[in-house]
């Protein structure tokens, strides 16, 4: 039995009276790559917000390998491990594409360096910054956006931007990743190439992902097990051929 | 009996400076900048009455003048200075208003030296009931202020225009598709936002005569905070952040105490109410999205 | 083992190194007597400008947060340190340490209302909390002005004791150079880089894993003390101080000068707080009596102009065209990307993001539910 990653228990909110979503039961396993599908306003993404401390859930618990989460603020929950990526990109504009992922490694352990020692550029501050920018590099090259590293990262290219955003999740050092439409407005091509560097970060970091995605030949090809939201509720749940399918699932998509 | 009367003093000036609140949450509401020039037009409008009781020596001719003059100025300080920075960074069109209200005020030292002008409007004399004594100019400036308050939000609440204006305030892009002037609409703002100053202008300085360059700086901080404390945007939220302001300022000047304190006791609530209720005692939260 | 052992590298340093030089210099050139008092007091009022400029450029061009109270800070630091000052000329005298007392008294004073504004900071964003700023410095100046003529001199000002010239210049230059080292240090480092992040997007910055919290007090922080500094350093290069000289005029005058630096450009706030204050200082002496006012009348015009060339969006094309940058890559070598850059250098139309203006106009007298309990409403993306 593999170690269970994340268990949500009945997780719900409701925004004045208008339930957005209600009994939401995942189980991730570790290395699972897992699906989150259903039609627009299904309540994908709020799922994500509560998972990550934007929205503080009315009923339910979270619990993040073992941990109960639930209610804890966004930072927090970044540092016990979850991190994500945005529907709409969300990138430091004015940083350089390194930069971002520098962010990223901000909390970790092995990078510590207090604000009195940055302040006067103590020792420490140079071995922790040339760490990190190894580090960063390295991460870098998992997405191949290695050579692109001093750009400004509002002058990449759409796609370029959401593996920038997964790399600077990845930076984070996370149990779970959280990707919110990584292939939104890829072609072909590059969403083969993203579904790559997915299960490339998968083997190699041992990552456990829960993605949103509509293209359903994506969520197919890479993913393990989906969930399947309609109107905030769960509709199906498992093995991704089953789950996608059920006759209800079917019939909420082409709305049979 | 002199609660009575510092009450109503209060709300006086309370209402000159809901006048001025409306001007800065009009603005703020619509073309989504902090007109920090506001205050100045007051100044204007002043040195406009004054010449014009100078030239013709009758107040309400020069009222009318400074209410013509400040509407004139505040379009064409609309035009020059703000326009072009439609879409630009609301810092940038920050520090171009402070730029404006510094021009305002060293035309206005250029042109009228800096030695205070005396204004002296009419005197009317006292209201008295028993006891009671109050000077007319209070009951006119209160009379008055609660008159156009009205009127303004029946303005913004009836008609095409004031619909419209609800419509630009909520998304400018959406209501640019159907079919309304946006520019046109916040020109109509800047113009109502300076009459609005004229007339405060005229209350202020039928209540103290003196006239100098920065007539307007303080009231017009203070205006501003009124319409922070209300909840910027709102427009009963600026009148009553105004008359709060206006009697806390009343009652704070009856007691000698804590007199020469009232401004920082005036700020001091500001950053209470803030505390408590973070966009104003009647402003509205939009959540970002995620 | 000789490889083993490490080597203390000299350019990670080179800004010390190049601040003992600057000291140095100029120390000598002020023992020496070769600057004129007219050239110390310029260099006074610069140094001051700086210190003030770039404390206050962390929070706005980097931290991306608006301030409109710089000068309160800088009012609390001038005032208690001119009055610790006071204090100790009795036992003290006009010596070194009491000066050094006086500074460290300023500053942290300064630096823990910096931290009680800082704290307001964390629940409101953009407008709301520059109107804090400004309510906080118009209450600190007023609670000044109305103090007993024993405490803090009331309305008369504040009388300082009096330092040898040429040594307050040499403190005050190693003050701002020491200031400038910090501050370029603490921004080109990981803290400085969360700083900005926080800047850039709030959201994300929080998603990964910033202490959105911990970084605005700590700016704040900064910033007072800074501010205070200078005030305490102002308190001793004028014989009075007085609580007029602090209203919310002199914090524009201050986060003019950031803007016109630049967002997010040391350099730049260095540049424009150097050039103003030289500027403003040389037009005293040349538009005297009448025309002093002219002084104000340009700088408002100059102000106008330049804000709306460098931000209009319609004259963009034509500011892309003909950047400095651009010219000065045409007479070196090569073509200069603008897609490149290495500082945290920022746009001005995506700084402060913060500075948000979502407030709509609305006539209803009831403040709706969903403010009331702003958690209570959302959207669905």
């Amino acid at each position: 039995m593999a170690e269970i990653i994340l268990k949500t228990e009945n997780l719900g909110i409701s925004f004045g009276g208008l339930k957005a979503v209600q009994d939401v039961n995942i189980e991730i396993q570790k290395k699972q790559l897992y699906g989150l599908v259903g039609p627009n306003g299904a309540g994908k993404t709020t799922v994500f917000n509560m998972l990550t401390g934007v929205y503080r859930p009315t009923t339910g618990q979270i619990y993040l390998a073992g941990e109960n989460i639930t209610g804890k603020s966004q930072e927090i929950i970044n540092h016990k491990g979850i991190a994500r990526t945005f529907q709409n990109i969300r990138l430091f504009n004015n940083m350089t594409v390194i930069r971002n992922v520098l962010v990223g490694l901000h909390n970790q352990p092995e990078f510590k360096c207090s604000m009195i020692e940055s302040m006067f550029r103590l020792p420490r501050h140079f071995q922790c910054e040339k760490a990190m920018r190894e580090k960063a590099k390295s991460i870098l090259r998992v997405v191949g956006l290695e050579e692109e590293r001093n750009i400004l990262s509002c002058n990449l290219p759409y796609g370029k931007q959401r593996k920038l955003e997964i790399a600077r999740a990845l930076a984070t050092n996370p149990k779970l990743l959280l990707l919110d439409e990584p292939a939104a407005g890829m072609n072909p091509h590059e969403t083969e190439d993203l579904m790559n560097i997915i299960t490339r970060i998968r083997d190699e970091y041992d990552m456990t992902i829960l993605l949103i995605e509509h293209d359903m030949k994506f969520v197919s090809g890479l993913c393990d097990e989906v969930t399947v939201l309609n109107f905030g509720t769960v509709l199906a749940q498992g093995d991704t051929k089953t789950a996608l399918n059920d006759p209800e699932v079917i019939k909420a998509y082409i709305g049979g | 009996m002199e609660i009575i009367e510092t009450l109503i003093n209060g709300l006086s000036s309370g209402g000159t400076y809901a006048m001025i609140a409306l001007g800065y949450t009009m603005v703020y509401g619509i073309a989504k900048m902090l007109n920090f020039a506001h205050g100045d037009i007051i100044m204007v409008g002043g040195y406009m009455l004054y010449v014009t009781m100078i030239t013709a020596g009758n107040p309400m001719l020069g009222l009318i003048a400074a209410v013509i003059f400040c509407v004139l100025l505040g379009i064409t300080v609309e035009k020059i200075a703000y326009k072009p920075l439609r879409g630009a960074s609301p810092l940038a069109v920050l520090i171009t208003a402070i730029g404006v209200s510094y021009l305002l005020q060293s035309t206005a030292q250029m042109i009228f030296g800096t030695a205070p002008k005396m204004v002296i409007i009419a005197d009317m004399g006292n209201f008295e009931v028993g006891a009671l004594k109050i000077p007319y100019y209070t009951i006119v400036t209160l009379v008055c202020s609660f008159v156009i308050m009205i009127a303004l939000t029946m303005f913004v609440k009836t008609t095409k225009i004031g619909r419209a204006m609800v419509a630009v305030s909520e998304d400018r892009g959406a209501a640019q598709l159907m079919g309304i002037n946006v520019n046109g609409i916040i020109m109509i703002t800047f113009a109502i936002g300076s009459a609005l100053a004229a007339f405060a202008g005229f209350f202020m300085l039928m209540k103290a005569p003196s006239l100098s360059n920065t007539l307007g700086a303080m009231p017009g901080i203070k205006a501003f905070t009124a319409a922070v404390i209300g909840g910027i945007g709102s427009i009963p939220g600026a009148m009553c952040g105004g008359i709060l302001l206006g009697v806390v300022e009343a009652i704070s000047f009856k007691i000698p105490v804590i007199a020469p304190y009232t401004d920082a006791i005036e700020f001091m609530i500001l950053i209470l109410i803030l505390l408590v209720r973070p966009t104003g005692i009647m402003g509205k939260v939009r959540r970002e999205k995620v | 083992m000789a490889k083993a052992v490490k080597r203390i590298k000299w350019k990670h340093y080179a800004n010390y190194i190049v601040i003992a030089i600057l000291t140095v210099v100029f120390s000598i050139m002020s023992l020496s007597g070769s600057l004129t008092s007219s050239t110390i007091y310029l260099l006074e009022k610069i140094i001051i400008a700086v210190m003030l400029t770039v404390s206050l450029s962390v929070v706005v061009g980097f931290l991306g947060e608006l301030s409109l109270g710089h000068a309160g800070f800088m009012c609390v630091g001038a005032y208690l340190g001119g009055k610790t000052a006071c204090l100790l000329q009795p036992t003290m005298g006009n010596s070194f340490p009491a000066l050094l007392v006086s500074l460290v008294v300023g500053g942290a004073v300064a630096a823990l209302c910096g931290v009680i504004i800082g704290l307001p900071a964390l629940r409101l964003k953009g407008d709301y909390l520059a109107i804090v700023t400004l309510a906080f410095g118009e209450i600190v100046r007023s609670i000044f002005m109305n103090s007993s003529s024993e405490s803090f001199g009331g309305s008369l000002g504040l009388t300082t004791p009096r330092y040898d010239k040429n040594t307050l210049f040499i403190i005050a230059l190693v003050l701002v150079l020491g200031c400038l080292a910090v501050i370029q240090n603490l921004i080109q480092s990981k803290h400085g880089r969360a700083i900005t992040s926080i800047r850039d997007n709030e959201i994300a910055a929080r998603a990964t894993g910033i202490n959105v919290t911990q970084y605005k007090l700590s700016v704040f922080t900064i910033a007072a003390f800074f501010a205070g500094i200078a005030g305490v350093l102002y308190s001793f290069s004028n014989y009075t101080i007085q609580s007029t000289k602090f209203n919310y005029n002199y914090s524009i005058e201050i986060l003019v000068m950031v803007v016109l630096g630049g967002m997010g450009s040391i350099n730049g706030s260095i540049i424009a707080a150097t050039l103003i204050t030289i500027l403003d200082i040389k037009l005293q002496t040349i538009l005297t009596g009448n025309l002093a006012v002219l002084q104000d009348l340009l700088y408002a015009l100059v102000l106008i102009i330049l804000v709306i060339y460098n931000n209009a969006p319609a004259l963009k094309g034509f500011r892309e065209r003909h950047t400095l940058k651009n010219y000065l890559y045409k007479f070196s070598k090569g073509k200069h990307d603008p897609s490149h850059r290495a500082d945290d250098e920022a746009k001005w139309d995506r700084v402060p993001t913060k500075i948000e203006m979502n407030e709509v106009l609305s006539t209803e007298f009831q403040p709706t539910m969903s403010t009331l309990n702003p958690d209570q409403k959302g959207d669905f993306k």
